[in-house]
Formats: C-alpha cells, structure tokens, sequence
C-alpha cells in the first residue's frame, strides 16, 4: 500500500482534474482587457468627444450611425476576447498536457455562457427599449453572474473577477454618467489585473 | 480504529475511477480514458470490478450513431469511499 498521505493527494487530485477546467489562460484575460479599454475609449471618443455636453450619455446615442458604430466596435470586441481565449487555452492545455474537451470544460462553458447569452439578449431588448444607459451595467452584471457560477468549474481567481463586475455593475446601474467608465474598468481593467495574477501563478 | 481499509480501491486505477465520481454525477468511458491515460483494456476491467461490487452502475445510451457509456456511483459505492477516507485519514492521524 502506498503511503496514505499519497494517496489522499492522488484522491483530491482527480476530483480537482475532473471536475475543474484548468486549462484558462491568463494571457487571453490581459488580452481581452486590452481589446475593451481599446473599444471603450473609441466610444468614449464617439460619444463624449469633443464636449462633455451629453454628460450623460444617452442622448447623444440617440442616432443611429452611432448606434450602429457602437455595436460594432461591441461585437468585433467580443470576437476578438472570445477567439483569443480559445485559441490560447486550447495551446496551454496542449502545453501542460490536459484536456482541452472534457466534461469539465463544457460544464465550465455552460456555467459562464448561459448567463453571458442571456445577457446578451438582454442587452438588445435594451437596445430595442432605447435603454441606453442600462447596457453597461446590464454587461457588467450579466457577465459578473456568469463569472461567479462558473468559477466552481474552473481557477478560484475568476470568482472574485465575477464580484468585482458585478459591483461595478451595480454602480453603474445608479449612476449612469459612470457607465462607460465603470464598464472600462470592469472589462478592461479588472480583466487586465486577473489576467495578469493567472498568468503569473499559472500559466508560466 | 473509524473506517476500513478497501480492498477495491487498492488498486489506483479503481481509487481514481472512484475518485471522480465521487464529484461528479456521471463520467463516460472515453473521458475515463483520457483523464486516467490507460488502455481499454485496462480500464474496462477496473470498471468491470467495481461495477461486480455495486459501487458504480452502468447507463448505456446512444448519441447520434455513437454508442455512449456512462458510469456513476452507486450509494453503497459512496459509502465504501467515505469508509476508505476515514480509514487513511485515521492512519495519518495515528502515525503523527
């Protein structure tokens, strides 16, 4: 028989490897965090500039060129997070020698994507509303919630991302001058700070 | 002395099997397979065994065209494995 201190270890382990997507990659958070402060400062540049007059936001948002500009700055962010999170997750997993498609991995997705998706949906429901100003924060919470249910099922960090979004989401809810500033710090920033604590714990 | 030492899980790849469904509420052969890094084989027989004992029960089931084997652990299984943790548990205790 093996040692059972050994054995314990081996034990808590599987369970870990089993039920815990390992494989998220730091670097995709840094990145990500770049591509949002790189989004918002082009919206803020579109919304805000060259006066503060629409301090608030959403009358300026009011035509549709804009919105149209806005929502595609949104979707090429979203894309570029999304496939850069793949892409490198998919190399440290193959680097560290884990699965990439496991049960653990999809019940991660599933976790972080059901809210995210409704969130989404949301957000265009918003939209539709002509809502503006509740975006942000809608974003914020929606993807903060995901976060935070999908933290069981993959690195502990990502619960604590998931609070910090969400409380900037609550801020931005009631003060919705703040919501482009609270959504930079959110998704770029915060994004950027976990990122980097991930990569420099785990990934090198 | 709490807890029993288990003849079952004497075996890593039987503690391992174990081990996850333990956390998880069912795991398929091929996933098994990949997380344990062993041969059909190997692991159909492990599986064979603690499924003889009534510790994991078997649900088969088809996805698209592609047969699909799902193991998960029975109560008596769990029970084993509490069992088989307070046993090493005791023993590290003891030994301090």
């Amino acid at each position: 028989m093996k040692k059972p201190e050994q054995e314990l270890a081996e034990i808590r382990s599987m369970m870990e490897r089993s039920t815990r997507f390992l494989s998220l990659s730091g670097l995709a958070g840094i990145l990500a965090g770049i591509y949002a402060l790189a989004g918002a400062s082009l919206a803020w540049y579109w919304i805000y500039f060259p006066s503060s007059e629409y301090a608030s936001g959403t009358e300026s948002i009011s035509t549709a060129d804009l919105r149209i500009n806005l929502l595609v700055v949104a979707l090429v962010v979203l894309g570029l997070a999304v496939g850069s999170a793949y892409f490198l997750s998919q190399n440290k997993s193959q680097r560290k020698s884990q699965q990439f498609r496991s049960p653990a991995s999809k019940r991660f997705l599933l976790a972080l994507f059901i809210p995210v998706i409704a969130g989404g949906l949301f957000s265009f429901a918003l939209i539709h509303q002509s809502a503006y100003q509740m975006i942000a924060p809608a974003t914020l919470i929606f993807y903060g919630l995901g976060l935070i249910n999908a933290s069981h099922f993959t690195l502990g960090e990502i619960k604590n991302l998931g609070i910090g979004q969400l409380i900037l989401g609550i801020i931005a809810a009631f003060f919705p001058e703040f919501g482009l500033i609270c959504w930079a710090l959110g998704f770029g920033v915060l994004h950027v700070i976990y990122g980097s604590l991930m990569y420099f714990k785990y990934d090198r | 002395m709490k807890g029993t030492y288990d003849k079952a899980f004497e075996n890593v790849v039987r503690l391992r099997v174990m081990s996850i469904l333990m956390v998880n509420e069912e795991y398929d052969f091929n996933s098994f397979k990949e997380v344990l890094e062993v041969t059909d084989g190997n692991l159909a027989s492990h599986l064979k065994n603690l499924e003889k004992q009534e510790y994991i029960s078997v649900n088969k089931s088809f996805v698209g065209r592609k047969p699909m084997t799902n193991y998960s652990a029975t109560e008596n299984g769990r029970k084993a494995f509490q069992n088989h943790l307070e046993f090493l548990e005791n023993l590290i205790k003891e030994n301090r």
